[in-house]
């Protein structure tokens, strides 16, 4: 069986709640439709589909979109040798969806990166602290409206941060325009949307 | 800055009795027993690691005693990117090393933070504790880091190590 049939068994099992496999460059991508039934799906994917590895969870912000957050989860099946990848859509005033911690212990950590990261939370988790940042730092950096120099913090005795200097930057690119000048607008003035 | 000489000594011609200047003695056997802490924490730790290695040989200049503990070194080599997680640490380590103490910030991050204008770099040790030599380069050569510790030895022993004593204000009373 390759990844479109496993696909197809999870078609068959959830319905509506699964969407057509998608193919690109050999790798299979279905969307969840709910993100509250992620469990389950991703229950049965491991139990009776044979994917006992969680190689990543990942989160991508649509920032200026709705729903804002994607989740990405990365599965692979040791016994079976095939990858395939569920993806799931959270709103930004919800921010929250259940954790897969009960299927595969390895999402702890994944899960608390995203927390840190992006700010979407889990539930369920069980210890949904912030994982490379320190406890107490009030923003989520790799939030689309947060500028890559930074903002100040302070948190006495514990850890601060200050504006990096970025001159003229950070630089980034736009496709479509007609000329450089169109395509990197060089300067992108952070939105003061602070992720708290 | 007082002018002190070189501790110099020629048994041939000056027998057992040697004139000199407490500074310069002093400053001679500090300067000579340098005992690095080396505070890896990128990828210049592995330049560090190679100075201290065969190919380059810090011993031919007193300092290769790399000592891992804060309490028994005199200094810090700050070989990496500081993120603001670890500038915490970095500066309680410093705090926990004995007088007199010494700093060198090794390679772009450590000096300035280099290329990581970023959110969770701290741009440049100094902003946390005082550094004495500053090295370039990303990572730095091995023999850049030696010449850095060939300047710490200049500095060292231009010191006005006993009129720094004086001046040290008296302890506050025990209360």
């Amino acid at each position: 069986m390759n990844a479109t049939d496993y696909a197809n068994k999870l078609r068959e099992k959830f319905g509506e709640l699964i969407s057509a496999p998608a193919e690109f460059r050999g790798e299979i991508t279905l969307n969840v439709a709910d993100a509250e039934r992620i469990v389950e799906v991703c229950a049965f994917a491991k139990k009776e589909l044979g994917f006992d590895f969680l190689a990543d969870v990942s989160s991508i912000d649509n920032y200026g979109e709705d729903p804002r957050w994607t989740i990405v989860y990365e599965l692979y099946g040791i016994g079976n040798g095939t990858y395939l990848r569920l993806k799931t859509s959270v709103s930004e005033e919800k921010s929250k969806l259940p954790t897969v911690t009960s299927v595969w212990r390895t999402a702890d950590w994944h899960e608390r990166e995203i927390y840190d990261m992006m700010g979407v939370r889990f539930r369920g988790h069980p210890d949904l602290r912030r994982i490379i940042m320190w406890e107490g730092y009030p923003y989520f950096p790799l939030r689309k409206d947060f500028p890559l120099g930074g903002k100040p913090t302070d948190l006495p005795d514990i850890a601060f941060t200050k504006t990096a200097p970025i001159e003229g930057g950070p630089f980034v690119t736009a496709p479509g325009g007609k000329d450089a000048i169109e395509r990197e607008p060089r300067v992108r003035m952070a939105e003061d949307k602070s992720g708290k | 800055m007082t002018q002190t000489t070189e501790f110099g000594y020629d048994r041939n011609i000056e027998g057992d009795v040697i004139h000199t200047r407490v500074d310069a003695a002093l400053n001679w056997f500090r300067k000579n027993s340098i005992w690095p802490m080396p505070m890896g924490l990128a990828c210049c730790a592995i330049e560090l690691m190679a100075t201290g290695a065969s190919r380059f040989d810090i011993s031919r200049f007193g300092m290769e005693v790399m000592r891992f503990s804060p309490r028994q070194s005199d200094c810090m080599v700050v070989a990496g990117t500081v993120t603001y997680k670890m500038a915490l640490a970095v500066k309680r380590i410093y705090d926990q090393m004995a007088e007199p103490k010494y700093v060198i910030a090794m390679g772009a991050c450590a000096s300035t933070g280099g290329m990581y204008r970023s959110y969770s770099v701290l741009q440049g040790v100094d902003q946390i504790i005082p550094v004495d030599v500053y090295v370039a380069g990303c990572p730095p050569r091995p023999e850049a880091l030696l010449d850095a510790l060939m300047k710490l030895q200049n500095q060292i022993s231009r010191e006005p190590t006993v009129s720094n004593l004086k001046k040290l204000t008296p302890l506050p009373a025990k209360v």
